[in-house]
């Protein structure tokens, strides 16, 4: 592959690529992300690559393995272009049926298709599921269309025009003020405006500076960096080019987290792409701009996700925060000015000077604009990746796209911004999404996460998940975080085992304050955040730990009790075959009976007991009743008796 | 570990101190663990004084000072797996191997690991073996899955 050395062959060659396909051939996207992967994607890949073959239709159908849409609930997830019929939980076994059926005769199979489980309905196409119809997708959009591996495949879809379209028909400065028009904010938590942090960088005096790809993505429960990362590299470093260019850097990195090593791949493999078609190196397309771009790994460290421990890291050092007197889009990595920006927001940037700023703030609320990606989990019926224009509310997000939460369960609350987020109640679920209307709720924005969360958690214990989570990860530099954190956690841990006592919320509180207002960086800042959102919504719970010993949501370990209802006890012997402490007496016939002496609260025989008979309980803050004398255990007589 | 592998590393990345970083990494997904050796020799070339290498060593968590079991164990505890359970999986893993998070057994065949988010957060809870991510576990699923490990 020769260079490209202008707009216009570049231009010329997407054409070329563009006419060699025949929109109107089947394309078969399989979702090859690592969701997908882990449910058996690989495998129907193969298998969709060995029947076209067997079937001689290589020339005619193309079979690609895509980057993630979202729906990894129910992966593995396969669409079927120009038609888009979209398959679920698509199995290696399936695929010769879908060639025959769908790829040759048209027809659909009914039994792959969503089914609406409100309505029954089925959905055919993609765009009718209900997990994507509410759904603004204009930065993921392009994942399932693309190989992930292909630049070509991202050139065909318009990719790197943007880049074209800034060196060639804007200057530098035309590109930041459109950035800054359009008043992107960071992606990556606080939301600070892009076009502001650039500015500050391009303005600054040393004339050697860095633009980097906040690739870290730590927050447990959150991966839409690691879908696009996966899954449209060059949409990213795109956006990285055009960040130089408008800075006047000439040198860029990607700081991608080690969990993530097919993103590290994928990255890796762009760039080389990148390199021999002349979209990255020297003289970018004839511009005479030059630009590289360097890969570094992390090596397993939250804090990493820090701006100034992240530049430290890249440094080779220990990733340790270093105090903020200056910026770092001023004094950053190298102490040069460098514009760290998270994955999405660099993702955002080809779009918006594609369709320009006024595009992007006709989306979305008065001060956060366009859309968001939000990774949907826990106790929730559509799991996945949602990306929606801000503003939406989180009921419409929950429920609409969402669809609820599973098995007839309440929802008790929604937390957002990862661990140094916080909790919102049912009472909130109208507010609409934004950067400051997460911020007034107790809550954040953060990178995206949205973790659901039912009536069987509780909240005490989320709080002290969280706090263990930021006690593990905090640097140990500054005092207020390594020990007061630490503190906090032995606090927490006390009331979920049962061991609270009167004034350990005050506690609490003032130890909140402190890392609140004496933490050297961001992390240690908002630890609190779980602590102190979780007390402003369900003190109730608290107290009920504290005073009462009992945990309302039936979960802490330590305050519960296993017992079966000899009312509902069928005998069937399953649990007590299945009970791993064989603490449960009984046998055919003979109404079974936890022994608590020897119960490991395991929850085994909750499982196992089948629905229908319900017959194992939790019970918490409540004296056990007396097992029945063993003269009434006998089932027969019982039913007699009846 | 070899020293030419290492000095392959080494060269790999230029020499630089700069790569510390990354040269660590290297070896530690060559050879799974950094062996004394393999630290003195990074300093040596890099002329990186020892107390440093081993601060990063010991400060970022994908980095083991101690030889690893032939399988590794990983089990998610991110937001979204603990929620579902995660907690569970752990204690069933803990139960079947007698081993804590960090730590590898005499006959070297596990070492378990708790890790904060693996990505899988729909198939949660999640469970790792060898890089095969076993989801939608129970604590039954798991101490089966575990027993088919030899």
């Amino acid at each position: 592959m020769a260079r490209l050395n202008s707009p216009e062959e570049l231009r010329k060659f997407r054409q070329a690529i563009v006419s060699k396909r025949d929109p109107d051939n089947p394309c078969i996207s399989i979702c090859a992300g690592a969701g997908c992967v882990a449910s058996g994607a690989d495998e129907v890949i193969a298998a969709f690559k060995a029947e076209i073959e067997n079937q001689g239709l290589q020339a005619d159908v193309d079979t690609k393995g895509t980057g993630c849409p979202g729906f990894c609930e129910r992966g593995p997830v396969v669409v079927i272009y120009p038609a888009e019929i979209c398959y679920l939980q698509v199995k290696a076994e399936d695929v010769r049926e879908i060639v025959e059926q769908t790829i040759k005769e048209n027809k659909i199979i009914e039994r792959l298709l969503f089914e609406d489980p409100v309505t029954g309905e089925k959905a055919v196409k993609e765009s009718d599921i209900s997990f994507y119809k509410n759904q603004e997708r204009t930065v993921l959009c392009n994942n399932i269309k693309i190989d992930s591996r292909s630049i070509d495949d991202y050139l065909s879809i318009g990719g790197y025009s943007a880049l074209a379209k800034a060196l060639s028909e804007m200057t530098d400065l035309e590109v930041l003020a459109e950035v800054k028009k359009s008043n992107l904010r960071g992606r990556g938590g606080a939301g600070f405006p892009a076009g502001r942090k650039w500015e500050g960088s391009r303005n600054a005096s040393e004339p050697i500076k860095y633009v980097i790809v906040n690739a870290d993505e730590g927050d447990p429960g959150a991966f839409m960096d690691r879908a696009l990362l996966e899954g449209n590299p060059h949409s990213i470093l795109e956006g990285l080019i055009i960040g130089g260019y408008a800075i006047s850097a000439n040198e860029g990195y990607f700081y991608v987290r080690q969990e993530y090593p097919l993103a590290v791949e994928n990255i890796n493999l762009a760039i080389k792409q990148a390199e021999d078609y002349g979209l990255l190196g020297k003289n970018i397309l004839g511009s005479g701009f030059d630009f590289n771009v360097m890969v570094h790994q992390g090596a397993g460290a939250f804090v990493c996700g820090e701006s100034t421990a992240l530049m430290t890291s890249l440094e080779g050092k220990v990733g340790e925060p270093r105090p903020k007197y200056t910026r770092s889009n001023i004094k950053g990595l190298w102490n040069r000015p460098s514009v760290l920006n998270n994955v999405e927001t660099w993702a955002n940037v080809p779009l918006i000077v594609n369709k320009g700023a006024d595009w992007f703030t006709s989306i979305g609320t008065e001060s956060s604009k366009g859309t968001k990606i939000f990774s949907l989990v826990g106790k929730i019926t559509n799991t996945g990746l949602v990306e929606v224009p801000m503003g939406m509310t989180l009921k419409d997000i929950i429920y609409k796209i969402g669809g609820g939460i599973p098995g007839g369960k309440k929802f008790k609350a929604v937390q957002t911004g990862g661990p140094s987020g916080g909790c919102i109640p049912g009472e909130l679920l109208d507010l609409e999404v934004g950067f400051d209307e997460l911020s007034k709720a107790g809550s954040m924005m953060g990178s995206g996460g949205m973790i659901v969360m039912d009536e069987d958690t509780c909240m005490v214990d989320v709080a002290r998940y969280f706090i263990n989570f930021l006690t593990d990860e905090s640097c140990g530099k500054c005092v207020p975080c390594r020990e007061g954190l630490r503190q906090m956690h032995k606090i927490l841990t006390n009331i979920t085992a049962g061991k609270g006592k009167e004034g350990d919320i005050e506690l609490l509180q003032d130890l909140a304050e402190t890392a609140v207002e004496a933490s050297l960086c961001a992390l240690g800042k908002s630890a609190p955040n779980p602590f102190l959102s979780t007390l402003r919504y369900f003190r109730d719970e608290y107290e009920a730990h504290i005073k009462e010993k009992r945990c309302p949501a039936l979960s802490c370990k330590k305050l519960i009790a296993y017992h079966i209802d000899p009312d509902k006890c069928q005998a069937c012997m399953i649990c007590l075959r299945k009970c791993p402490a064989d603490a449960i007496d009984g046998g055919k016939k003979k109404i079974h009976i936890i022994d608590q002496e020897k119960c490991t609260n395991c929850g085994t025989c909750f499982e196992v007991c089948p629905p229908r008979f319900g017959a194992v309980e939790k019970i918490s803050g409540v004296a056990m009743p007396s097992p029945i004398p063993e003269d009434e255990r006998n089932i027969t007589r019982k039913s007699t008796e009846k | 570990m070899e020293i030419d592998k290492i000095d392959r590393i080494i060269d790999k990345h230029r020499g630089e101190a700069s790569s510390l970083l990354q040269i660590l990494l290297d070896i530690q997904s060559e050879n799974s663990w950094l062996p004394k050796e393999a630290l003195g020799r990074v300093s040596d070339k890099l002329d990186v004084p020892l107390a440093r290498i081993q601060h990063i060593a010991t400060f970022y968590k994908a980095f083991s000072l101690v030889p690893k079991g032939r399988h590794k164990v990983h089990i998610c505890m991110g937001t979204a797996c603990h929620v579902r359970g995660a907690t569970r999986i752990l204690d069933t893993v803990e139960e079947a191997t007698g081993l804590k998070p960090g730590e590898t057994d005499l006959d070297l065949k596990f070492s378990l690991e708790t890790v904060n988010c693996l990505g899988c957060c729909a198939l949660g809870p999640v469970m790792e073996v060898d890089g095969k991510v076993h989801g939608k576990m129970s604590p039954v699923k798991t101490a089966e899955a575990i027993t088919t490990y030899e």
